[in-house]
């Protein structure tokens, strides 16, 4: 049967970013979709409809959501450029650092972007300590993954596009080159591998897309209490 | 080499009884040591130095953090016996989405019918009895959300049952009566003795709760 992949996502989601990386890291051949988020396709509908979210990955008409679940099942459907060791315990681990990007460093680095004010300087504090631990982890490694990029990677790879993103947004450095050396060396690195480097959403659409984001949060801290 | 397998737990957790119920179900022999979480033990602070929770798996020295990844590093080190995830890629990733589910899911809304009152509370109702739907409806037909066996959906989501009574009493109502069909599940996990002994008592569990709930000013 001839195979069949399609992926739902949009034009600057760093979800659908992680799901594009790892199809082309592969050198699978796939079809992608970019959704208009205030008119969802029948088919976005209908292959997710617990969360109703891209991305949607749709193998041989089988959906697969939530981009971390991606990223594995397209590891063990299409070995070739494994993502994830063989080995149990670095396996573990390589899970562990992509979560703690998702459950951490996206939560601080997101409220430091929303939050005004005091709020926001507690934030940024907040996103500061969460990323020391990402330094600490690259210590004698040039990824995440080790020598070369692994799931932890394409999981925090966002960071190596979006900071820039937000820090021009909100006017504060979030990601110090002299504060964190080695996250800043593998953001550059990341960002100019192959593959990624062809993939990055233009960094001008970005910065007006999230500006606009971050507007009613502004507006409704300027508000008399 | 020996096999050194130690749990750092706290018995009410519902995350550390999913790892209990996996240990089980493949006949690990392991130490199980208690937490104080209000005086965490420097073993778990130097095992879990980046979320300082339980549960915390310590395998030959090695530790391991977040209940879904340890319930799958079992998996894949005691692969010889009692499977949890399935063998299919797309099963995998059914199983995968469907335990993020839980975790994104269950836990907020259960915490605010014991943590919250009045409308707030009714909110946590409302949204917690969508999630069972939903579950149910995943489930279907089968006796598992594994399909004929027990697997990792359930042993991810049989642990917050144990929690039932305290939910039904202090937000005043009945899962059976909404969700007949969760609960002939529940039975069915029940009946696995790696299930029963892994469950603490629903009463226990309360009585530990209503202490908290009084210094919370919510009794």
């Amino acid at each position: 049967m001839a195979e069949e992949v399609k992926l739902l996502k949009t034009w600057s989601s760093p979800f659908g970013l992680r799901a594009f990386w790892i199809l082309k890291l592969k050198g699978v051949q796939f079809d992608f979709i970019d959704e208009d988020l205030s008119n969802k396709s029948p088919l976005l509908l209908q292959s997710n409809p617990v969360y109703k979210k891209v991305p949607v990955l749709i193998h041989n008409g089988k959906p697969i959501s939530e981009s971390l679940v991606i990223l594995e099942y397209v590891d063990e459907t299409w070995k070739q450029n494994p993502l994830l060791p063989e080995d149990p315990y670095e396996r573990a681990r390589a899970r562990f650092w992509a979560k703690f990007g998702e459950d951490k460093v996206l939560v601080s680095i997101w409220n430091a972007f929303i939050k005004q004010g005091k709020e926001q300087e507690e934030a940024i504090g907040l996103a500061i300590e969460t990323l020391k631990f990402l330094e600490e982890e690259l210590k004698g490694k040039r990824f995440f993954g080790g020598e070369k990029i692994g799931l932890a990677d394409l999981a925090l790879g966002w960071l190596a596009n979006l900071i820039g993103v937000f820090e021009e947004v909100i006017g504060v450095k979030l990601i110090e080159k002299e504060r964190f050396p080695l996250l800043s060396a593998w953001m550059q690195e990341f960002a100019e591998a192959p593959v990624i480097k062809e993939s990055w959403p233009p960094h001008e659409k970005l910065v007006t897309k999230f500006r606009a984001i971050r507007e009613p949060y502004v507006a409704a801290a300027a508000q008399p209490k | 080499m020996a096999n050194e397998v130690v749990l750092l737990d706290f018995w009410p957790s519902m995350f550390g009884i999913r790892v209990r119920i996996a240990l089980a179900e493949k006949g690990v022999k392991y130490e199980y040591k208690e937490e104080d979480l209000k005086n965490k033990s420097p073993l778990l602070l130097q095992m879990n130095p980046v979320h300082k929770k339980i549960p915390v798996l310590i395998h030959n020295g090695r530790p391991f953090c977040e209940s879904p990844i340890i319930v799958q590093y079992i998996d894949e080190v005691w692969k010889d016996k009692a499977p949890l995830l399935p063998s299919d890629p797309y099963q995998r990733a059914q199983a995968r989405f469907w335990v993020d589910f839980i975790d994104k899911k269950m836990y907020d809304s259960l915490r605010k019918t014991w943590t919250t009152k009045g409308e707030e509370q009714e909110a946590a109702k409302k949204e917690f009895f969508e999630v069972l739907k939903t579950l149910e409806g995943q489930l279907g037909d089968k006796p598992f959300f594994g399909g004929d066996n027990f697997g990792y959906v359930d042993l991810s989501l049989i642990p917050f049952y144990c929690w039932f009574y305290t939910y039904e009493t202090c937000g005043k109502f009945n899962v059976e009566a909404e969700c007949p069909k969760f609960i002939a599940w529940v039975k069915r996990c029940l009946q696995r003795e790696t299930v029963a002994k892994a469950l603490p008592d629903g009463k226990k569990v309360f009585e530990f709760v209503s202490a908290m709930r009084t210094n919370l000013g919510l009794e």
